[in-house]
């Protein structure tokens, strides 16, 4: 856990004293990611980089897992906070092996348990460690660094790490990558983690919580989902872009929207029944049609079914996609249009039809959201607190 | 950088194979001044060897210590009075010293001193101001404490330019003792500078020869020193 306290940094320069962090008080729960987000000079870094002492805070206190670091000498209040930072920074005269084992040796372990430990860290970010082990970084490739990077920062195990912009340097795709192979390892390691970006997607995508920075003052801090469902005002809302209903589609599984009532018909049933059941269910164009494992394999449309007679095994389509109960909102958005549909049938694991998402149903579940924000914000005008 | 090392190394062969040459024609004769060069070779040799080394021992403290973060605004200052010591010609600083150090040893080995001083003091400054602030910045967000950064990434990473400044400066100073004879130091310029007196280039040349071996042996000796010592990761002989 991460607690800031009326953190406050004045630069003084010769224009005069600089607020560059204004009494920001936050708190990062245990295991989440928190990202601070904001436009450059907005402060986001000079907070991050008060925790570690990087920057001396001019006042205001900082805990970790409500132990007061102030308390703390810098080096040891340091060598047990993980910290990576956007250039790498990797020691180009060190081994990657040394380079990971830097933090562990300053702690003093034995070189038995750092070897190991830099072997466990590269099979952890996917590095064969026989062949990177013994070579230097200006050998390896950016997105390659940046991986040993954050292997060294973990290389200690630290309960809490310090992320200032760790993927800005590397390419969009080597990016994403990355990013994923980060979620990943969180998963299993649950550190509390403070993360410096200026990029909204990569800000919804990591963050468990957003906390938006503007001239030195936190001026939301709040889910993803709560941020793009309602900004705190227009800063936020013209920082978040104007398609930010677009972006929370990412933050929505299909398991959220998914409708489990949905009407199918056999291979073996009748046109005529199929055109009953359309009816009934009050289908537009088609129905989907299963087999016996409840997998979908066609769909029946409207107009055959009304002029055709025969059985539905005949005469069916193929089903132009179907999306799995995991997948987010952003994919299935994306195979509509492309398809043309105005619903998809979902499956689960197996690949077994469990319902189906239509396009008025992510509409909604997105609409309800702001329908209740603004009549909230409504209620509480003023009353929010700043950070 | 290969092909540039073995084309010099063919021409220090033909300059070598020309001074053979011309030992070759009147070998007896340059035997006939064995006993003096070896004398005078040992002398030249311990002349480098104190002023270097003093010189390498206080410029390399000197040069980190400007380079701390702490000193910032004194470092330009005081760069620029080595740099003003340095236009000064190693003669007239050789003079100078003689006037307030009377003759001998001592006054050859601290003008010597002070003309290798600055190429060090400056190399040294350069480079570890040189390095890269990020790796400062992870190198203390990693809690390493101010000696633990210098000694184990500042240096290290420096170490190349540093070499740079050492081996001009040695080499440098192996030519420049010959002018110690001058204020009463010996050394190979005794043979030069009596040989020119004397016309006897036989006499000359048996100092000026074992001054540029030994010129190029201290080079030599300094850029293997530099290829071992130099970390593998920032040396760019090794890559």
């Amino acid at each position: 856990m991460i607690r800031l306290e009326n953190l406050t940094k004045v630069f003084d320069t010769p224009k005069g004293a600089v607020v560059a962090a204004d009494h920001v008080t936050m708190e990062v729960p245990s295991g989440e990611i928190c990202i601070l987000l904001g436009p450059s000079g907005c402060g986001k870094t000079t907070t991050l980089k008060m925790i570690n002492r990087i920057i001396k805070p001019s006042s205001g206190k900082v805990f970790i897992n409500d132990e007061d670091t102030s308390g703390l000498n810098t080096q040891d209040l340091r060598r047990n906070i993980g910290y990576v930072i956007q250039q790498i920074g990797l020691f180009p005269n060190m081994t990657i092996e040394e380079n990971i084992a830097v933090v562990p040796k300053l702690l003093g372990w034995d070189s038995k348990r750092y070897r190991e430990r830099a072997r466990e860290l590269m099979d952890m970010i996917a590095l064969d460690p026989d062949a990177f082990l013994k070579r230097y970084p200006n050998e390896l490739s950016g997105g390659q660094q940046q991986r040993i990077g954050v292997a060294r920062a973990l290389a200690a195990d630290p309960p809490v790490m310090l992320m200032d912009e760790p993927f800005g340097a590397i390419d969009p795709i080597n990016r994403a990558v990355i990013q994923d192979e980060f979620l990943k390892m969180q998963q299993e390691l649950n550190k509390t983690i403070m993360f410096v970006s200026h990029d909204i997607d990569e800000a919804i995508k990591m963050g468990d919580r957003v906390a938006v920075f503007r001239d030195g003052k936190l001026v939301q801090y709040s889910s993803p989902d709560d941020l793009l469902a309602a900004p705190k005002n227009a800063f936020v809302e013209s920082f978040l872009g104007e398609d930010r209903a677009l972006k929370r589609l990412n933050l929505v599984k299909v398991r959220e929207v998914v409708s489990d009532e949905i009407g199918t018909v056999e291979p073996g049933d009748t046109l005529e029944a199929a055109l009953a059941r359309i009816d009934d269910y009050g289908y537009q164009n088609s129905i989907l049609m299963v087999n016996e494992r409840r997998q979908p394999v066609g769909l029946i449309s409207r107009a055959v079914a009304r002029t055709t007679r025969g059985y539905c095994r005949d005469h069916f389509q193929n089903v132009p996609a179907s999306v799995n109960l995991d997948d987010d909102l952003r994919k299935v958005a994306s195979l509509m249009f492309a398809q043309d549909m105005t619903w998809l049938p979902c499956v689960d694991d197996d690949g077994r039809v469990c319902g189906q998402i239509t396009q008025r149903a992510m509409t909604h579940h997105l609409g309800a959201r702001f329908r209740t924000q603004e009549a909230e914000a409504a209620a509480t005008t003023g009353e929010q607190p700043r950070g | 950088m290969r092909i540039r090392n073995l084309r010099s190394a063919a021409y220090g062969l033909g300059l070598l194979a020309a001074f053979c040459l011309g030992i070759w024609i009147p070998l007896d004769e340059f035997l006939f001044y064995l006993p003096d060069v070896q004398y005078l070779t040992m002398q030249h040799m311990w002349l480098t060897a104190m002023s270097g080394g003093l010189a390498l021992l206080v410029a390399i403290p000197l040069g980190t210590v400007l380079s701390r973060p702490s000193m910032t605004k004194y470092a330009e200052t005081i760069m620029q009075g080595l740099n003003v010591g340095t236009t000064i010609p190693t003669l007239a600083v050789l003079a100078l010293s003689m006037s307030f150090l009377g003759i001998g040893t001592v006054p050859a080995v601290f003008g010597l001193f002070v003309a290798t001083l600055l190429p060090i003091t400056r190399n040294t400054y350069a480079g570890l101001k040189g390095v890269s602030p990020a790796l400062k910045e992870a190198a203390a967000g990693i809690g390493m404490s101010p000696m633990q950064r210098l000694l184990k990434v500042e240096l290290p990473n420096a170490l190349y330019v540093i070499f740079a400044g050492i081996r001009t400066a040695l080499t440098i100073n192996v030519g420049t003792v010959p002018l110690a004879f001058l204020i009463g130091a010996g050394g190979l310029g005794e043979l030069i500078f009596t040989g020119i007196d004397l016309y006897d280039p036989v006499m000359m040349l048996s100092g000026a020869i074992p001054t540029a071996m030994l010129a190029v042996l201290v080079d030599a000796l300094i850029a293997a020193t530099a290829f071992l010592v130099v970390p593998r990761g920032v040396n760019p002989n090794r890559l």
